[in-house]
């Protein structure tokens, strides 16, 4: 009977190997979170001017993004979008920064997927050097008093951003 | 129209695979010739569909249809035609269509060659069929090549820049060919175990496709080593990342079957350890395939992407239990019949062999899996890094050059002293020899001197091995060049192998003289100024900026004397990316027999006042290609056919 014993071995390392799907093994906690969000001011692509400053006592959530990164930065555009529709009127300012993309490739996307919110691009690559952002897309969760709560490497999703806004938006300013 | 052309394919493709291997089965269990005959006609249908996607997806990408989500991935308007060509297989979905194509064209093959046979070629083309479905689905599922974008972007991202070399049309073509060619003696291992004929049939059978995939696994290697050495621009060709552990664990335990079958061709012993290895080979293949997709283990270039990894893990666990569960229902019948008869004898040599061989796989595959081992059990993260891997592989590796060269000549089944002493006196001599004047002229690393001392032993008993065929032949008359062709084609089995040791010997050459002898230094230079290294004088005189279809580049200039002859110019450089973070170093270097020149732009002043030079004097690396070279050789003799013997 122990002659079963040989396929039964490779239960444990595939069980090991299962496991592996619960860790990512790129996931490097951000040594910002919780820490002061770091001042910009940015010229947008419509031509007003965006700054942390001015939007402080809101929720800002700071999105970085490339009209070349398929399909996470297409898939949560849309997300973004509609999240900015439902809390806009409830303190939260949603900011896109296009990081390493062409200007008329980055208009192309924000017009091809009706983004209504703040988008300005980040032409020196100052912000997303001072944010520490290692690709696309990456979004900061920045809280009323201006301290980083989350980082989100990859895609945002309608769950994800409801959880984080409704619990930053319940605490007080 | 191209996503839904391919992505039909694709689905036709999974129905008439099933489809095929469920009639070849029925066709091999009921005997009738009928089904079989069908389930042929439909591995046919499939290498068309599969070859029709791949020009499809070729198409695509010539033509930049960026609604393609997959082109506007690999490529730019930029990109330049080879590199939209080698981009069909550059990422993920491409190179799993790549994969399925290879098996669908070994499978075609299969056919050919064994059509009208009745007794194991069945069940092996069944097996075959239902691998290729496999492969087939997950490009229906997570790994789509044919994937519509919406919106249709003006532009795409482009190939990752460290895959625009000339070495990406080699590379994965050579190593999938290895890793899809274990696919057919596993096919007819399975077989082997179904029909319950666990006899030698299935090792005549697949002996030269083994070599065959052997030959490509170990290309495939190779070239990767020479990608990484020319364009990672850190002077090495191997870094024991779970990437090439991937490819080089098959490798292990592939190498250690070619050994082991000899012994049941020769004395009816290991049939059970044979289909065993065949069996951890091919799985040892998927689970690299796993591995580098899945994303379960950081590396530098693994294509981490969703759910493909539960589907290739399924895929494992299916192949591995049935196999295995296959193997301990027959297990009667593999019980081994001859007896290993004196511990001095051929037998015992290459059973060691095999030790060795799959104590290296084992340890290579505990270290890749070790982080994520660590990380369940103890919740700490960890990584293993090169240190490991050299320290339990080295001496298994030392072990495995000297039965290289004691191997092929002892006795079988029991050696005596004349013969241990008629074949081994001079060769050990020549390496105690060779162990001592590495001393005298002051070769310091015992490790250099042991394996080089190895390495000649094992050279000189295939020397001693070559001249006494070719005396014996020169004695009925033949010329010189007569004898030793006759002698190399009549036992080109015998004669191909001590070619691919030879190639392999070279290799060891090439990696102890790399790992013993190389210098390196950085400086930063301003124009004019000088950095010497090893007898190699290297000015800096001045930095240019060129601007290239996909990326700009940085390119150094540096004029470098060595004593004697004319001084050389040399331009490493450095290119960017729009899309990407950091530059990607363009290496430049000089090779040579005795050592290479290679150089490394590092950091830069703007204005090209200043610019920091990495430079290495990489000693003996070639012969790690001439190796290659000459492993191919071999690799040519081992498979020419051998009928004229029998």
């Amino acid at each position: 009977m122990w002659r079963w014993l040989i396929p039964l071995s490779v239960v444990p390392v595939l069980a090991l190997l299962a496991y592996g799907f619960r860790v990512n093994p790129h996931e490097i906690p951000s040594p910002l979170v919780g820490r002061p969000a770091a001042p910009f001011v940015v010229r947008a692509f419509d031509g007003t001017e965006v700054s942390l400053a001015g939007l402080r006592g809101r929720v800002v959530v700071l999105n970085f993004w490339a009209s070349w990164c398929y399909p996470a930065c297409y898939e949560e555009a849309p997300a973004l979008e509609r999240a900015w529709r439902t809390y806009r009127d409830r303190g939260v300012a949603v900011v896109g920064v296009a990081i390493q993309d062409k200007p008329e490739a980055s208009r192309k996307f924000i017009a091809d997927f009706s983004l209504s919110f703040s988008n300005a691009p980040d032409p020196d690559g100052k912000i997303s050097v001072d944010y520490g952002v290692y690709g696309v897309p990456e979004t900061f969760f920045i809280d009323r008093a201006g301290r980083i709560r989350l980082k989100q490497t990859g895609g945002v999703t309608d769950e994800l951003f409801r959880a984080e806004i409704e619990k930053l938006l319940g605490e007080p300013a | 129209m191209i996503p839904e052309l391919g992505y039909g394919a694709l689905v036709v493709g999974v129905v008439l695979a099933v489809y095929g291997a469920l009639a070849a089965a029925a066709g091999a269990h009921t005997g009738r010739p009928a089904l079989i005959e069908s389930a042929q006609h439909a591995a046919l249908a499939v290498f068309t569909l599969v070859t029709a996607c791949f020009l499809l997806l070729a198409g695509a990408l010539l033509t930049f249809d960026f609604s393609v989500r997959y082109v506007a991935q690999q490529t730019t308007l930029g990109t330049p035609f080879y590199y939209r060509v080698t981009a069909v297989w550059g990422a993920l979905e491409g190179s799993i269509l790549l994969w399925a194509w290879m098996l669908a064209l070994y499978t075609l093959i299969v056919v050919v060659r064994h059509r009208g046979e009745r007794d194991l070629y069945p069940w092996a083309l069944s097996v075959m069929l239902g691998i290729i479905a496999f492969f087939l689905l997950v490009m229906t599922i997570p790994a789509p090549p044919f994937q519509r974008l919406l919106p249709v972007p003006a532009d795409g991202r482009g190939l990752n820049p460290l895959l625009e070399d000339t070495g990406m049309i080699t590379h994965p073509v050579a190593l999938y060919l290895g890793f899809t060619g274990f696919t057919v003696p596993f096919a007819f291992a399975m077989a082997a175990l179904m029909t319950g004929r666990v006899g030698d049939a299935w090792i005549t059978t697949t002996r030269r496709w083994t070599i065959v995939a052997w030959y490509f696994l170990s290309l495939g290697l190779l070239i990767g080593g020479w990608w990484s050495y020319h364009v990672l621009g850190w002077g090495g060709y191997w870094a024991w990342d779970p990437v090439e552990n991937a490819a080089f664990m098959p490798w292990l335990t592939g190498t250690a079957f070619l050994h082991s079958v000899m012994i049941q061709e020769r004395r009816r012993m290991l049939k059970l350890w044979n289909i065993s290895l065949v069996i951890l080979t091919f799985g040892l293949t998927i689970f690299g395939t796993f591995l580098t997709r899945s994303g379960v283990i950081a590396s530098v270039h693994a294509f981490s992407q969703g759910s493909i990894g539960a589907f290739f893990l399924t895929f494992l666990g299916l192949v591995l239990l049935s196999a295995f569960g296959l193997l301990a229902w027959r297990w009667d019948l593999l019980r081994a019949q001859g007896e290993l008869d004196g511990i001095l004898s051929r037998e015992s040599a290459f059973l060691l062999n095999n030790v060795f061989l799959v104590a290296a796989a084992f340890t290579v595959f505990f270290g890749t899996v070790f982080p994520l081992l660590s990380e369940a059990v103890r919740g700490v993260k960890v990584s293993v890094g090169a240190p490991f891997f050299n320290q339990v592989n080295v001496p298994l590796f030392l072990s495995l050059i000297f039965l290289m060269g004691v191997g092929p000549l002892i006795a079988w089944r029991r050696a005596s002293i004349d013969n241990l002493k008629r074949n081994f006196l001079g060769p050990v001599a020549i390496g105690v020899a060779t162990a001592a004047v590495l001393h005298l002229v002051g070769v310091r690393s015992a490790l250099a001197v042991l394996t080089l001392a190895l390495a000649l032993f094992t050279t000189a008993t295939i020397a001693l091995d070559v001249l006494r065929g070719t005396r014996a032949r020169l004695r009925t008359g033949a010329g010189v060049v007569g004898a030793v062709t006759s002698l190399l084609l009549r036992h080109n089995r015998r004669y191909g192998g001590f070619g691919i040791h030879l190639g392999i010997l070279l290799v060891a050459l090439g990696v102890t003289g790399s790992q013993a002898w190389s210098v390196q230094t950085e400086a930063t230079l301003k124009p004019g100024q000088v950095v010497e290294l090893a007898g190699y004088r290297v000015r800096f005189d001045g930095l240019s900026a060129v601007q290239e279809s996909t990326h700009a580049r940085v390119v150094g200039t540096f004029t470098v004397s060595n004593g004697g002859g004319a001084p050389i110019v040399m331009h490493p450089s450095k290119k960017f990316y729009p899309h990407e973070q950091a530059p990607i170093a363009g290496v430049d270097y000089r090779m040579g027999f005795r050592e290479d020149l290679y150089l490394v732009l590092g950091d830069f002043a703007r204005d090209g006042s200043e610019a920091t030079v990495k430079a290495l004097v990489n000693r003996l690396v070639s012969w790690i290609w001439i190796g290659g070279l000459v492993l191919t050789l071999g690799a040519l003799l081992a498979i020419v056919p051998d009928d004229k013997r029998a």
